[in-house]
């Protein structure tokens, strides 16, 4: 049986830490080399946002347009439908018929969903 | 066919054999960092000089071609360029979130790095769900985005983190359907078992007519996800400066970058993984002669290539169609992209049931 893990490690979770920290320590090293090497100077008007040139007013953490709210809830069920398909779709083969018949349903439920969204209007930028 | 494992399984047992077991997984586990980085910074300088060769020859420029042989070396002066550019410091930021954001970015891109089939006994972490796992990390990403917009305190960074943020998870779905519809397919969602399935014929030639209309979905999707080509507006130079990164300065900037130029190597390792056979040499059943030549290109060559042929199309995407506006954009993903995926599943059910494929 060929194994296909590198160096036979197979505990995958070890690993996804191993890439997690990699990914870490190269921010932290490339940081830490700029600031070694990079120059440093002080001006009151580097700290300034970069918006039009003249000082910011009021507030930039502000409100935003509410259809961004509305497509990351819509995304949000759709997602999570989309999860619960991954399970079936794996097994698909062996499931046979009554796993057809079922995930019908629940794929009948999700294009419901769909055209609902779409004949409410949730679908249209305003 | 090329096997890996054989160089590391020699370097496992020559360490084993003056080491103790808890020592040799530290230092393979070093070595698989050591690696990853490496490959990682030398992808992503060849993505920059590649992705500005492509550009100009799309314009009837020449591209880079002062530094080194051909402007081979451009990218490596771009490097120190950024690293010794000043990190400017900002008063009006959140400061702990803005520091924040590019190490979610990175780690996101990184975990998607270490999931792809680098080639035959190469692959790094192959869970039972390792495609799941990939794209499930790389919407991390999205967080960093978000993160980095929102803590810059300027309206442009705002409006483009919202808009960033929008489009990555609308197109989210696209793909994570094109995914469904190849794990069908495939009848798993390890990375390892998935690569072997399409021994005999890639997934693109063996999947019938669904196949090819998930390869172009998730294509479509693909590029709208790392922000590229036509749906770039997250970053609409001429309306928001540069969209979420604005206020980054210096290698802070840089790791913005880095990502977006790996993310464009993820996506299109993903479509290689899915549709072209990850590391598997072309096959054609029936040619014997034809496989085994084939088998004789190292299979990391095979990944590469394809993946870098792949990005290669999404560069061009970008100089063939001009920038959507944020209403089009959703009403694609939305009205187009999504009901034509969901058709597309059933489509693929079909096949597998009445065994249309090859």
């Amino acid at each position: 049986m060929l194994s296909l893990a590198i160096f036979g490690i197979e505990n995958n979770a070890l690993l996804a830490v191993v890439a997690v920290l990699t990914g870490f320590g190269l921010v932290a090293l490339a940081m830490w080399l700029a600031g070694l090497i990079s120059p440093r100077s002080f001006n009151p008007q580097k700290g300034e946002a970069y918006e039009c040139g003249i000082p910011t007013r009021g507030e930039s953490m502000a409100q935003f347009h509410v259809g961004y709210y509305l497509f990351a809830i819509l995304f949000l069920m759709f997602d999570v439908e989309t999860v619960f398909l991954f399970p079936w779709a794996v097994r698909m083969r062996e499931l046979g018929v009554d796993g057809l018949i079922s995930i019908a349903v629940f794929f009948g439920v999700l294009v419901l969903g769909l055209v609902y969204a779409w004949r409410k209007g949730a679908l249209e930028w305003k | 066919m090329q096997d890996f494992s054989g160089i590391t399984n020699w370097i496992h047992t020559t360490l084993l054999s003056f080491m103790p077991g808890w020592l040799t997984l530290c230092v393979e586990c070093v070595l698989i960092g050591v690696g990853l980085l490496l490959v990682y910074s030398l992808l992503a300088l060849f993505y920059i000089y590649f992705e500005r060769k492509v550009c100009a020859a799309f314009q009837c420029r020449l591209g880079p071609n002062r530094v080194g042989p051909l402007g081979l070396l451009q990218s490596f002066a771009d490097m120190f360029k950024i690293l010794i550019k000043e990190l400017i410091h900002l008063d009006h930021i959140d400061r702990f979130l803005f520091a924040l954001a590019p190490y979610l970015v990175i780690i996101a891109s990184m975990i998607g790095f270490a999931v792809l089939p680098w080639g035959n006994g190469l692959q790094i972490i192959d869970f039972n769900i390792g495609i799941f796992f990939l794209i499930a990390c790389s919407s991390i990403g999205v967080l960093g985005i978000l993160l980095a917009g929102w803590s810059s305190n300027n309206k442009f960074t705002l409006i483009g983190a919202l808009r960033s943020g929008a489009q990555m998870v609308s197109y989210e779905l696209s793909i994570g359907l094109s995914v469904v519809t190849m794990v069908c397919f495939a009848g798993s969602m390890s990375v390892g078992d998935i690569v072997m399935a399409q021994d005999r014929l890639w997934f693109i030639f063996s999947g019938h007519v669904p196949a090819i209309i998930a390869f172009m979905i998730y294509m479509i999707a693909g590029t709208a996800e790392t922000n590229r080509g036509p749906f770039d507006l997250p970053e609409a130079e001429s309306e928001l400066t540069a969209g979420y990164h604005t206020e980054y300065s210096g290698i802070h900037f840089g790791f913005f970058y880095l990502a977006e130029y790996l993310n464009l190597f993820i996506v299109s390792g993903v479509a290689t993984l899915l549709f072209f056979g990850g590391w598997m040499p072309f096959h054609i059943p029936g040619l014997d002669g034809f496989n085994h030549v084939m088998d004789y290109i190292p299979s990391v060559v095979w990944f590469i290539g394809k993946a870098i042929a792949l990005s290669g199309i999404i560069i061009w995407f970008k100089w063939t169609f001009p920038r959507l506006r944020i209403d089009q954009l959703l009403a694609l993903e939305w009205k187009y992209l999504l009901p034509i995926n969901l058709f597309n599943l059933v489509l693929m059910v079909l096949v597998i049931t009445f065994g249309w494929y090859l």
